[in-house]
C-alpha cells in the first residue's frame, strides 16, 4: 500500500505523521517528497549511503551553427529562451528540460546537455528503505526530482511505503501523491487549516484517491474540520491533541510514537483503517 | 525618440504599472512628437517568463528606452543586451514621464528588482511544471 501524506497547509505536520507512521507500520519504506526542504531525516535518523546526481536536459547552442532565426524561441513554451540583437540567450532555470528546441532548430545547432538540479540520497531505518529528494537551493523546478524519486518506489520490496508530500497543492504535489493507493490529509484546527485542506481534499478527489484527514494540534476549535469532513463525508481518522510534552519531544527530534503507547496505537491503526478505506472505494467503483 | 512605457491602461492619462513583466499594456511613443501605440503585454498570460516575453517585445519595437518601475534580472539582461535603457518612473502618468524623459528627471534603473515579484500571491512554494 502507498499512502501520500499531504496537508495543504505548510507546517500542519505532515511529517510528524509521515514519519511516525513508517515507524510504526510493519514493514514501511519513508519516500521525503518535500525536496525543497526535506526534514524526515532529522527524526528517522537513517544510514544515507548512496547519492545519486538528479539532472535535466537543457539546450546548448553552437554559435558558429547558430543564425538567431527564432525559432526555438517561438516554440519554447517556457520562455526559457529569448532572441535580441541576433542572438539567442539562453535561461536555464527556467527550462523544463523538454527537449522541443533542440527538435525545431533548422540548423541543428541545439544539442541537449544535462544540468544538475539536485540529489536523491538512499539509506536505512530499522531495516526499512529510505529515500529523500534534495533540491539545490534556488532552483525553481522541484518536480523532476519528485518523479525520479516516485518511479524508484516500485523497487521497494517493503510491504507498505509512505511518501512525505511537499505543502500546497501545485505540481510538485501532484507529482508525490500520483501512484498513491490513499491519502492522509493532515490539517489543525485553525481557518487556514481548513481553507487549505479543502484544496487538498479538491485535489484527491480529482485524482480518484480516497483519503481520511488526521487533526493534529487538535484542541476544542476541530469541531470546524469536524463538521467540514462530516459534510464531505471523509473520515477523520485520527487527532493529535495540542499537547506541550508532544512539541516538546519533536522539538528535541524524537518520534512522537516513541514513548506514547495511545499515540503509538492509534499510528498502528491508521494502517487498518487505510486499507478499509482503499476497499471501500474499490467497492464503489 | 521612440519609449516604451509600461501602463495600466490604454492612453496617456494612465498611471505607469510598476510591474515591467506582467504590466497591462505597453506604450509605444514618440517622445517628441508624444504619437504613441499601445499595446497588450504578451507577457502577463505566461506562467513563467513574462519580463523575457515582454523585454523581447519592447525590444523588438525598436524602443530605445524603457519607462517603468522595476524589472526583474531575466528582462533586465535582454534589455541590456538590445542597448535599452531603462527608467523609473512609478507614480506617474505616461504622459508625465514622457515630459521627465525629455527634461532628462528620470533615474535610471540598473540593478534588477526582485524576480518573480509578480508572482507572490501564488499558491505553494514551488513553480508550475
Amino acid at each position: 500500500m502507498i499512502i501520500s501524506v499531504l496537508s495543504g497547509k505548510g507546517g500542519t505536520g505532515k511529517t510528524t505523521v509521515a514519519t511516525n507512521l513508517a515507524r510504526v507500520l510493519d514493514s514501511a519504506a519513508y519516500v521525503d517528497c518535500d525536496v525543497e526542504e526535506p526534514n524526515g531525516f532529522l527524526f528517522l535518523k537513517p544510514a544515507l549511503d548512496v547519492r545519486e546526481r538528479v539532472s535535466i536536459p537543457v539546450p546548448s547552442i553552437s554559435e558558429e551553427k547558430c543564425t538567431a532565426c527564432g525559432t526555438c524561441v517561438e516554440w519554447c513554451q517556457f520562455n526559457a529562451l529569448a532572441a535580441v540583437n541576433n542572438k539567442v540567450i539562453k535561461f536555464p532555470q527556467l527550462c523544463h528540460g523538454c527537449g522541443l528546441c533542440s527538435l525545431v532548430c533548422p540548423e541543428k545547432a541545439v544539442r541537449e546537455v544535462p544540468r544538475e538540479i539536485g540529489i536523491i540520497e538512499t539509506g536505512t531505518f530499522n531495516h526499512s528503505v529510505f529515500l529523500h529528494g534534495i533540491l539545490n537551493t534556488g532552483e525553481p523546478l522541484a518536480v523532476p526530482i519528485i518523479k525520479r524519486l516516485v518511479s524508484g518506489i516500485n523497487k521497494i520490496t517493503a510491504q507498505h511505503v509512505v511518501i512525505d508530500c511537499p505543502p500546497g497543492s501545485s505540481c510538485s504535489v501532484i507529482a508525490a501523491v500520483e501512484n498513491s493507493d490513499c491519502c492522509l490529509l493532515v490539517t489543525e484546527p485553525t481557518p487556514f487549516g481548513l481553507h487549505d485542506l479543502a484544496i487538498a481534499v479538491e485535489l484527491i478527489r480529482s485524482m480518484n484517491i480516497p483519503a481520511g484527514v488526521i487533526i493534529n494540534k487538535a484542541d476544542k476549535q476541530s469541531r470546524m474540520i469536524k463538521d467540514y469532513c462530516t459534510a464531505q463525508d471523509i473520515p477523520v481518522l485520527l487527532e493529535i491533541p495540542f499537547s506541550k510534552s508532544i512539541a516538546a519531544a519533536y522539538s528535541r527530534g524524537e518520534m512522537i510514537t516513541e514513548n506514547n503507547e495511545v499515540l503509538e496505537n492509534s499510528f498502528k491503526s491508521l494502517g487498518i483503517q487505510l486499507e478499509a478505506l482503499i476497499n471501500e472505494s474499490s467497492c464503489y467503483s | 525618440m521612440k519609449i516604451a512605457i509600461s501602463a495600466e491602461g490604454k492612453d496617456l492619462n494612465s498611471s505607469v504599472d510598476p510591474r515591467f513583466g506582467r504590466c497591462s499594456y505597453i506604450i509605444i511613443a514618440d517622445s517628441d512628437s508624444k504619437g504613441f501605440e499601445v499595446y497588450d503585454n504578451p507577457g502577463i498570460q505566461s506562467t513563467q517568463g513574462a519580463g523575457i516575453q515582454a523585454a523581447q517585445f519592447v525590444a523588438k519595437k525598436k524602443a530605445e528606452s524603457l519607462i517603468t518601475g522595476k524589472v526583474g534580472p531575466n528582462a533586465l539582461q535582454i534589455l541590456d543586451s538590445a542597448g535599452i535603457k531603462v527608467y523609473n518612473g512609478t507614480g506617474l502618468t505616461a504622459a508625465e514621464v514622457i515630459d521627465c524623459f525629455k527634461d532628462d528627471m528620470l533615474s535610471r534603473v540598473n540593478e534588477p528588482g526582485e524576480a518573480h515579484a509578480g508572482l507572490k500571491y501564488r499558491h505553494g512554494r514551488s513553480q508550475g511544471w
